[in-house]
């Protein structure tokens, strides 16, 4: 019998997804997902998109509602369709004892390539990805742009029609996401390929076809990227504004009822209003010019016309650290680490002064982390210097750590006990005691929101959620010294405003903050950063130097550019 | 077999082989066990230190302790007086005394009974039976020697000439070495494959597994397979060490070993990977193989401990063990032979519980997350 061709690669049709005892992640969803195009699944964590990648995959059972691809019903034939699909989950499915060579043949053979079709599929995939001259490497060995280019490479092997890609670039630097666009838009010019991608960066959502914003487990809209701009003509504004001023212009703006967005762009600010008109400014030197709108505007404006308000947690530290005088608080010299006979860290040097906001940016394996826990007294320096508000981290680790907050990479909380066990057992852990110890818990409670989660346990918290606690956790003993890695890795748009929102309040009352993040976007927000590339300080200044040196004009490009100077 | 099966396989036994954690449950942790248990642990009590007392040595206490010296049991400690003896013992220097008043001899000579005093350190139950029973079988190889030598009417009007079976040298390395093959084949069979099919879940690779079009039976049966096959390892390596290195006699045949050994190995996959498709968590998953597997392999099996001296509802626990019946199997097959009136009846609660088990896995596994 001839099939109607489908017009539609994907159709989901009012499909309904619970995980007993409360949880809802998809509510009565409908898509279409358009054949031979890249189309992005937009929405922040929680909202349901790795489940509704999982229900395509037919690795779960819908509720109710149906899902077909290319005319078959998933339900009732899921392998059918795992034979045409390529499903890259979050962590890319990799097996890390097992070299490059050996993943691209398991999956080879598990999707049924022949032998004698191999060395013409595989070459290409190599070639594009980069992979070929480590083919003998262990997977776990790659670094994660590298994993991510083998996990697209190990879906793509068996030449599927559909492609799933849960977050293939969360925690993956600049250049490897460039990589993987350029290998993604070969395959659709190519073999049409139909591509849906689950993403939380916008500027990629960009980049497709066509976007499907969905948000606690509905539809919000799903046009293609242009059009959702088109209500947000005349309400996106920038102004340029000097350095000095920026992060209290920016507080001001954020806590205007009629601004829905205010981040830091390059020069200046860029602002989202609730209606077509320019944001009113007290600082009469601040003149905001309209610009073009981008999908990241209309995103955030969108959910905050979702009745979500913002809530943008004022800190206030009844010990300010001294403000006024900016000597140097975190010196190093020199900073070598090595491992075997393989140098993470070759010679690092910077200087942060009080109330800074620097930052640690780098690819991943650059030396962030490394560099980072030497500085957290948590790993010994093999060679150079390193202080941290006076206290030698060679001589005295555990004295420099008492004047520091740290927040470490996945917040680190203990995921069974609830969020006021957490604070109490931080607060402990930090020498708090009695009277004091109640009233910082009571105060983060406070401050951060948390109070109607208390008893929740942190495990069962949302994303952004766990993030508030862990910053509790680290302001609890007012800390003088905040160190943050990797503070926003995986968190949605507005979690990561409410966050920055919260440094700069901070760095205003003289904390300084050591920051690592792979964002560059967020690299904005430092009033000075390093970028790190194997083990050496690429390039040092602050976001204006190093774009003016560069002649690129945002970081993420800067970063770019440098990395190709330097292969 | 097909394509993704071979595919699967070799690339589990990539992962075991680089795996320092796989390898030490599959090839060094055997090894340990069957060294500790053929070279370190005995049941049995050789060479006990026990004091020897003769108020008067006359050739009559002489003639009697001699026994001691010739014995292999025993090492003789002479000491002069009892005082001295009773704080040997004490201090745990000497499991027993062998006390002879000075008036044995005499007593002896004269017709008339001539008591032995014993006194054994009956801490270790076991070892104290043991130094009971050789003292007694000392004493009355040396009653039998002095009725012959000097023609008088035997001591004892029927003598009891006792005769050891399959064990004749009553070594219990002979018993341990084979039962140990049962734990050994749960270690792999059960621990191991419970562990790295929670990996996979753990890693995620499970999930990526699941979107090809791989069948669940196929991602099944590559796991039965290459731990059957690395079971088997570890059975021809415990066979080996048990006969060439142990001396332990294997008086059934080789190939019944294998049947009852592969039926046992199922069994052991059948709970593995039950375990690991309800709990999705290797350290959760290790924690229930090591329960219920690993432990009543090693205390519930009659492989240590008799089953029958247990207590009976303990007893009725050991029949849920399919270790028992394979340790059972293998005790026979290894010293008394082929046994058809023990072994059929083993096999087949073997073969039982092996298809409950593998059964109840495929029943279960759908190729979905929830």
């Amino acid at each position: 019998m001839p099939s109607p061709r489908p017009e539609a690669a994907v159709r989901i049709e009012a499909l309904t997804k619970t995980f007993p005892p409360a949880v809802t992640a998809l509510d009565d969803f409908a898509a279409a997902v358009r054949p031979g195009a890249i189309t992005g699944l937009i929405g922040p964590d929680g909202a349901g998109k790795t489940t509704l990648m999982r229900l395509i995959a037919g690795l779960l059972t819908p509720d109710r509602g149906r899902i077909t691809v290319f005319g078959t019903e998933v339900a009732e034939d899921p392998a059918w369709i795992q034979a045409r699909l390529g499903y890259m989950p979050q962590r890319f499915g990799l097996y890390e004892d097992l070299t490059v060579q050996e993943n691209l043949d398991l999956y080879a053979d598990l999707q049924g390539l022949a032998p004698q079709q191999r060395a013409e599929r595989y070459a290409p995939l190599l070639a594009m990805s980069g992979l070929a001259p480590f083919t003998g490497r262990l997977a776990g060995r790659l670094s994660g742009g590298m994993k991510q280019k083998l996990g697209l490479a190990c879906v793509l092997v068996g030449q599927p029609r559909l492609l799933l890609l849960d977050e293939p670039t969360v925690g993956v630097d600049p250049l490897s996401r460039r990589d993987l666009w350029r290998i993604l838009d070969d395959q659709v010019r190519k073999h049409g390929l139909t591509v849906l991608m689950a993403t939380a960066y916008l500027d990629e959502a960009e980049r497709c076809r066509e976007v499907i914003l969905i948000h606690r487990g509905r539809r919000l809209g799903q046009t293609s990227p242009s059009r959702f701009l088109e209500p947000m003509r005349g309400r996106v504004y920038y102004i340029r504004t000097p350095p000095a001023v920026r992060r209290r212009l920016l507080r001001e703006l954020l806590r205007d009822p009629d601004i829905l967005d205010a981040v830091v762009q390059s020069d200046g600010v860029r602002v989202v209003t609730r209606h077509p008109r320019p944001p009113s400014v007290t600082d009469p030197g601040a003149l905001p010019e309209a610009v073009e709108p981008r999908l990241e505007d209309a995103f955030v404006a969108r959910l905050r016309a979702e009745a979500e308000t913002l809530s943008m947690p004022e800190v206030r530290l009844s010990r300010r650290p001294r403000s006024g005088e900016r000597e140097p608080v975190i010196v190093v010299r020199g900073l070598k680490r090595r491992f075997g006979d393989f140098y993470a860290v070759k010679g690092v040097s910077f200087t942060v002064r009080r109330g800074e906001v620097f930052g640690l940016l780098g690819a991943n394996g650059a030396g962030k982390t490394t560099t980072f826990r030497m500085l957290c007294g948590l790993l010994p320096v093999t060679e150079g210097e390193a202080t941290v508000a006076g206290a030698d981290l060679r001589r005295a680790p555990a004295e420099a750590r008492a004047r520091l907050g740290y927040m470490a990479q996945k917040f680190s909380l203990y995921g069974h006990l609830s969020v006021q066990e957490n604070l109490t057992c931080f607060a402990g852990l930090y020498g708090l005691r009695g009277e004091r110890k109640r009233t910082r818990v009571a105060w983060a409670l406070q401050t951060f929101e948390l109070a109607p989660f208390r008893r929740q346990r942190a495990l069962d918290l949302p994303l952004g959620h766990k993030q508030r606690l862990a910053m509790a956790c680290a302001l609890l003993h007012e800390p003088p010294i905040l160190f943050l890695d990797e503070p926003t890795s995986g968190v949605d748009p507005l979690a990561r405003r409410e966050f920055w929102y919260l440094i700069n309040g901070l760095a205003e009352q003289g904390v300084t903050v050591l920051v690592t993040t792979h964002f560059m976007e967020e690299a904005e927000y430092c009033d000075r950063l390093v970028i790190l590339q194997a083990g050496e300080v690429l390039v040092e200044g602050s976001p204006e130097e190093i774009r003016r040196r560069t002649g690129a004009p945002s970081l993420e490009q800067a970063f770019i550019h440098l990395l190709e100077s330097q292969r | 077999m097909n394509r993704r099966i071979t595919a699967l396989v070799r690339k589990e036994f990539i992962q075991v082989i680089r795996d320092p954690s796989s390898i030490a449950i599959a090839f060094v942790l055997p090894v340990i066990l069957l060294l500790l248990f053929g070279y370190g642990v005995s049941l049995d009590a050789k060479r006990v230190p026990l004091a020897l007392v003769a108020e008067r040595p006359d050739p009559a206490a002489q003639s009697f302790l001699s026994g001691f010296y010739r014995s292999p049991y025993f090492v003789p400690v002479p000491v002069e007086r009892m005082a001295d003896a009773e704080r040997l013992l004490e201090a745990g220097a000497v499991k027993g005394i062998v006390h002879l008043r000075a008036d044995f001899g005499r007593r002896l000579l004269g017709g008339g009974e001539a008591p032995i005093q014993l006194i054994v350190d009956g801490i270790d139950a076991n070892t104290a039976r043991l130094v009971q029973g050789y003292v007694t079988d000392v004493w009355l190889t040396w009653l039998q020697r002095r009725a012959d030598a000097e023609r008088l009417p035997a001591a004892i009007p029927i003598p009891l000439e006792s005769r050891i079976w399959y064990n004749a040298e009553v070594e219990s390395r002979n018993f341990l070495v084979p039962g140990l093959i049962a734990v050994i084949m749960t270690l792999i069979g059960a621990l191991l494959t419970a562990l790295v099919i929670a990996r996979e879940w753990e890693r995620g690779t499970m999930e990526a597994l699941m979107s090809t079009p791989v069948t669940m039976g196929e991602i099944l049966l590559g796991k039965i397979v290459t731990y059957f096959l690395l079971g088997t390892g570890g059975l021809l390596l415990s066979v080996a060490m048990a006969l060439w290195l142990f001396d332990v006699p294997l008086r059934g045949s080789f190939w019944l070993l294998w049947l009852g050994a592969s039926l046992f190995l199922l069994t052991a996959l059948g709970m593995g990977l039950l375990i690991s498709t309800v709990t999705r968590n290797q350290f959760v998953a290790g924690q229930i193989a090591i329960i219920v597997t690993f432990l009543p392999a090693f205390i519930l099996s009659g492989f240590i401990f008799e089953i029958r001296s247990m207590p009976t509802a303990i007893q009725w626990l050991t029949h849920l063990v399919p270790a028992r019946y394979f340790v059972a199997f293998l005790q026979t097959v290894f010293l008394a032979g082929d046994i058809g009136a023990v072994i059929w009846p083993n096999l087949a609660a073997l073969a039982v519980m092996a298809a409950l088990f593998l059964g109840r896995t495929w029943q279960i596994s759908r190729k979905r997350l929830e």
